[in-house]
């Protein structure tokens, strides 16, 4: 915890001692006070409801699930595109070099020139992408900072054992539970490994 | 007077898809001693090894970005003070050309680019060929 952090965690604590003194000497009172205790009890319970609503979006899984998910995908995307486009410039030269010194060298090599140029839409999407995976991290940055300043004062989604806070409960039902849309290479088998599943079927 | 299209030929960037792209556009328009980089410290490293007549650089690279190549070589000594240097980016805005400008570019083509585009922008800084 940086000095700056543990300044903003001294002064919401101050904030949390002061409201309870107030709170205490209120109640001492006899009633006196009775409308700025009532005030204070739902500011408390307030308080309390905005916590209990936060924790249960599960804040920290952004951190730790969803935005490292989302990069990983788009770095995919980027590993994909670049290798695609390395196919086809390879097949490209593979072309020029064929019809190098004859009658069609010239009109071949004009389109090929085309298929080049288009090509250089994996540098420009991935400079796109790179951008996008810039913002997620600065969002995880930010709501990580939120989570800290709360600190351990958001409650325990008591929903999710502590095994289920790493998996989302899927909702989905029917064939849609079975669409999750390309997989990490680390997440797939391979066709070879399909094909002896489908044979395994005979 | 001729270009010599024997010439070395730098071209700078990140992405390999767009080295490719470059360096055969390239040998479409005849130049054939063309070497590579992947940053600007890499860049710099051949500057220093080898004459350069025309590079060919983009500007958003890591660690060193082709602005800063740009004035290291700008810098680096007198004989790379008139090298005709391209910037090829995706940077299109306003104040980018004027830094690049300002840094002592020669000519700034943004991406993506065309054959034509390319040829045209190497015969503004390096002549007719």
């Amino acid at each position: 915890m940086t000095e700056e952090e543990k300044a903003h965690s001294y002064e919401r604590e101050q904030v949390v001692q002061i409201i309870n003194s107030v709170i205490s000497k209120v109640e001492n009172t006899g009633g006196a006070r009775l409308s700025i205790f009532k005030e204070l009890k739902d500011l408390q319970r307030i308080i309390d409801e905005a916590r209990s609503e936060i924790g249960a979006t599960r804040p920290t899984d952004i951190k730790g699930k969803h935005i490292p998910t989302a990069t990983d995908e788009l770095d995919a995307v980027v590993e994909a595109t670049a290798e695609a486009t390395g196919k086809i410039m390879d097949s490209c030269e593979v072309i020029q070099d064929k019809v190098a010194g004859t009658d069609a060298e010239a009109a071949v090599t004009e389109e090929v020139m085309k298929v080049y140029e288009a090509c250089s839409f994996q540098d420009i999407t991935g400079q796109r992408i790179t951008k996008v995976v810039s913002t997620l991290k600065t969002i995880e940055d930010k709501v990580d900072r939120l989570v800290e300043v709360l600190g351990n004062k958001l409650p325990v989604d008591t929903h999710h054992s502590e095994e289920g806070d790493a998996e989302e409960e899927d909702t989905r039902v029917g064939d849609e539970r079975l669409l999750n849309g390309p997989q990490m290479a680390e997440d797939a088998i391979s066709q070879d490994e399909i094909d002896k599943l489908l044979a395994s079927f005979d | 007077m001729a270009v010599d299209k024997n010439m070395n030929v730098l071209i700078v960037d990140d992405y390999n898809t767009m080295l490719r792209i470059i360096k055969n556009l390239l040998k479409q328009l005849g130049f054939n001693n063309v070497d590579e980089a992947t940053d600007g410290s890499m860049a710099l490293e051949k500057v220093k090894k080898k004459p350069y007549g025309l590079i060919i650089s983009d500007w958003n690279m890591e660690p060193m970005t082709g602005l800063e190549f740009l004035k290291q070589v700008r810098g680096s000594s007198e004989s790379y003070k008139d090298t005709p240097f391209i910037m090829v980016t995706a940077e299109s805005k306003t104040e980018n050309v004027v830094m690049a400008k300002q840094a002592g570019v020669n000519n700034y083509i943004v991406k993506p680019f065309n054959a034509e585009t390319l040829k045209t922008k190497i015969s503004a800084v390096i002549g007719d060929f």
